[in-house]
């Protein structure tokens, strides 16, 4: 296996892109990325896109080719191939680029994320983000992703006493850090009372737990490690990609407060890079609901099972903490366009590790790890990088 | 311009309110949430026996008993609604007929969401200023729809207002008029369906707001004016926050808009809304009173007017009609069940 870097970086504002359409939004992240590795066209292997559900959202499907038609490669015939696995469409997509180098195949691969989800109405875009639960078992009872997320928060409440205020603090946190992030959708703090008292979605998750309906694209530029100087002097290498799954259904699984995925994932990805969750200095997690953040973290080692509601309550994960979480603001203020997300968390990390995060710049961040979730944790990716 | 603009002016809101705590607890929502969301207490409702027409016929004889013209003077009537009674067969003759304008007269309904009424206002301007017509009449009048459990329901209304446009004893000039228009699908109702549908959230930003900011913009730019040169302004209000906000965002503040911000007690008119505003400002107006006015509607577009009051609205006999706040007070309550029979939400195809 050879060792890969990322080279370029490129990410679009989120939020509602009215006067952006899924063209020209890929086409946005993808020139960045490529405009910041410094490469050309001729020089790309492949190309791997992330995208959930481009058919529902915006009736079209084959998006593999349409980002490199975009992109303005449809001369160049560079193989690009479409990757889904619900929300962690974009971790998938950025896995599936690092394997294609790792494996000797290609040099130089753009890995692209991107949902345009605005052009459908709330009822549309929950009626198709349900498409990522199991349909037969969940879907057709009713089930909406607020609803599964909130059995998995009621259980966590009642067995390890998590509260609902705890809840509030990851969003309120997590809103902090959007208001330092200039492309996230919501650029404004918010109080703890407005998340407690805001209308339930879905009990103990109000409309403030969710994270929000999002437009937006996200890109990077994979090299092979020992060409990556060639291009930027602040490469930044994967040194571990892990990947899991789990059942589709929240009540096949062996416990629900805790993702067997993200266990799994985080697992190989720790083995592989030879490091305990200590070693992390931050990491990008996938808070689709403040709930999810708080599995994540313990999820992932950070913190014992049970002790994630107060590690928030702690501060531990604040932008100047020991362990700061989501410092983009996170899936809840960044925004959450679905394909786009997995990407967006590489792009973040990334640009802490090169320290280029500007007001939201993390001291001596060396090590940042990226999940992401799929559903409700049927599919996740774990990936670490380190600045070299 | 030369010195066109309104002559006299009436307005009608059907004397029906639902709270719209009455129609959340309906759908198991949280009343108070949405109340204070939406920044509107009740809406008016039409009875079973009103709407587009006889509202508009109520509206144009407040007007006509202000002012002593003769209705067979009126040239022109322009009705702007999306609730027209009829598909094919206009309100206008309905209105004409009513108020003794018939039959030298031009007729036609106009459909353009909300703004409709004010499209009235600039066709019956542009008629008297071409001396085709004497006194024009322009009407925008609604009993709008909304699907049962739909977010509307909670501010869809009824009402109506009536200006009679010309250029002898004008009491408001109508300094300046411009549009701002583009193909955006916010909110539609195709032919053969009872209730609209709407893009949600796109109603806002690529839609409300740009087309207000813009039409207000360019009609400043014109007129060389400035927010504060205005004592009274009125934007279109289809629930209580986004008059007060687009407000906000072109610089003026919420003591211009508040005697034309209706909607927080009568709901949504649609093409009544800036109509019944403008009326409302026209019941206390003195002279040299400046007014600016930008509706919107869907579709979309919107129009903008920059209207000066003469002295000649001391010689208007305000009170032979009903000002817009005596009908406001002027009001019964009634439950959903009530509400639903009148608006005709028990059909069954």
């Amino acid at each position: 296996m050879r060792d890969v870097a990322i080279i370029g970086l490129g990410i679009t504002k989120f939020g509602e892109l009215w006067d952006k359409s899924f063209r020209q939004l890929t086409a946005e992240a993808g020139s960045k990325a490529i405009f910041d590795a410094g490469i050309g066209g001729k020089e790309i292997d492949a190309m791997y896109i992330g995208s959930m559900s481009s058919g529902r959202f915006i009736g079209q499907e084959h998006v593999g080719a349409l980002v490199a038609d975009a992109s303005g490669f449809s001369h160049l015939h560079i193989p690009s191939t479409r990757v889904e696995g619900a929300c962690a469409s974009g971790g998938l997509a950025v896995r599936e680029g690092y394997l294609s180098i790792a494996s000797g195949m290609n040099d130089i691969v753009v890995v692209g994320g991107i949902e345009k989800m605005s052009d459908v109405g709330a009822n549309a875009a929950t009626e198709i983000l349900m498409t990522a639960s199991d349909q037969e078992w969940e879907a057709f009872f009713g089930a909406t992703f607020p609803g599964i997320y909130a059995m998995i928060a009621t259980k966590h409440m009642h067995d390890y006493g998590t509260t609902k205020e705890q809840l509030a603090q990851v969003a309120v946190k997590n809103h902090a850090n959007g208001a330092l992030n200039p492309n996230a959708q919501y650029q404004r703090e918010i109080k703890l009372e407005q998340v407690l008292n805001t209308t339930t979605v879905a009990y103990p998750l109000g409309l403030l737990d969710c994270s929000p309906i999002t437009d937006g694209a996200a890109s990077i530029v994979l090299c092979a490690a020992n060409k990556a100087k060639e291009y930027t002097d602040k490469p930044v290498k994967i040194i571990a990609s892990g990947q899991a799954s789990d059942t589709l259904s929240l009540h096949g699984r062996r416990e629900i407060c805790t993702l067997d995925s993200t266990v799994n994932a985080a697992k190989k990805a720790y083995k592989q890079a030879n490091l305990s969750p200590k070693d992390i200095d931050l990491a990008e997690v996938h808070d689709c609901y403040t709930i999810a953040e708080i599995c994540a973290i313990e999820d992932l080692g950070f913190v014992e099972k049970g002790q994630g509601g107060k590690a928030i309550e702690n501060k531990i994960t604040t932008l100047d903490g020991i362990l700061p979480i989501n410092t983009s603001g996170g899936l809840k203020a960044k925004g959450h366009p679905i394909g786009a997300t997995g990407v967006a968390q590489i792009v973040e990390i990334a640009l802490q590790l090169r320290e280029e995060a500007d007001k939201r710049q993390v001291n001596d961040a060396k090590i940042g790890l990226a999940q992401n979730v799929g559903g409700s944790g049927a599919t996740c990716t774990v990936h670490i990088m380190e600045a070299i | 311009m030369e010195n066109i603009g309104i002559v006299s002016y009436g307005s009608n809101i059907p004397r029906f309110r639902i709270k719209v705590e009455d129609i959340a607890s309906v759908w198991g929502k949280d009343g108070a949430s949405i109340s204070k969301g939406l920044g509107i207490k009740e809406k008016s409702v039409p009875s079973i026996d009103q709407d587009t027409a006889t509202i508009s016929v109520e509206a144009a004889r407040s007007a006509l008993k202000r002012c002593s013209i003769n209705p067979k003077e009126i040239g022109a009537i322009y009705i702007g609604s999306e609730s027209h009674p009829y598909a094919v067969k206009p309100t206008g003759t309905i209105v004409g007929e009513a108020i003794g304008a018939t039959p030298d007269l031009m007729v036609a309904d106009y459909e353009f969401a909300c703004k409709a009424g004010t499209a009235g206002i600039q066709s019956c301007t542009a008629l008297v200023k071409a001396n085709l017509i004497k006194y024009g009449l322009a009407i925008g009048a609604d009993t709008s729809q909304a699907a049962p459990g739909d977010a509307l329901e909670y501010t869809a209304s009824a009402g109506g207002g009536a200006f009679i446009i010309g250029k002898e004893n004008v009491i408001a000039t109508i300094n300046h008029t411009c549009s701002f228009t583009t193909d955006t699908p916010d909110f539609w109702r195709r032919a053969e369906r009872k209730y609209p549908s709407h893009g949600e959230r796109f109603t806002g930003a690529p839609a409300f707001f740009k087309h207000i900011t813009n039409c207000a913009t360019n009609i400043m730019k014109i007129a060389d004016s400035k927010p504060e040169d205005y004592d009274y302004a009125i934007f279109h209000q289809p629930n209580g926050k986004f008059p007060i906000k687009v407000a906000k965002i072109l610089g003026f503040s919420y003591d211009q808009i508040k005697q034309g911000l209706l909607v927080p007690y009568i709901g949504n008119t649609y093409s009544g809304a800036t109509m019944i505003g403008l009326a409302s400002i026209l019941d206390v107006a003195k002279p040299d009173d400046r007014i600016f006015l930008t509706s919107y509607g869907s579709g979309a577009g919107s129009d903008g007017f920059d209207i000066t009051v003469t002295e000649k609205i001391k010689d208007l006999k305000r009170e032979n009609a009903p000002t817009v706040a005596q009908m406001i007070e002027d009001k019964e309550y009634i439950e959903y069940g009530t509400y639903a029979k009148y608006t005709d939400l028990l059909y069954w195809e």
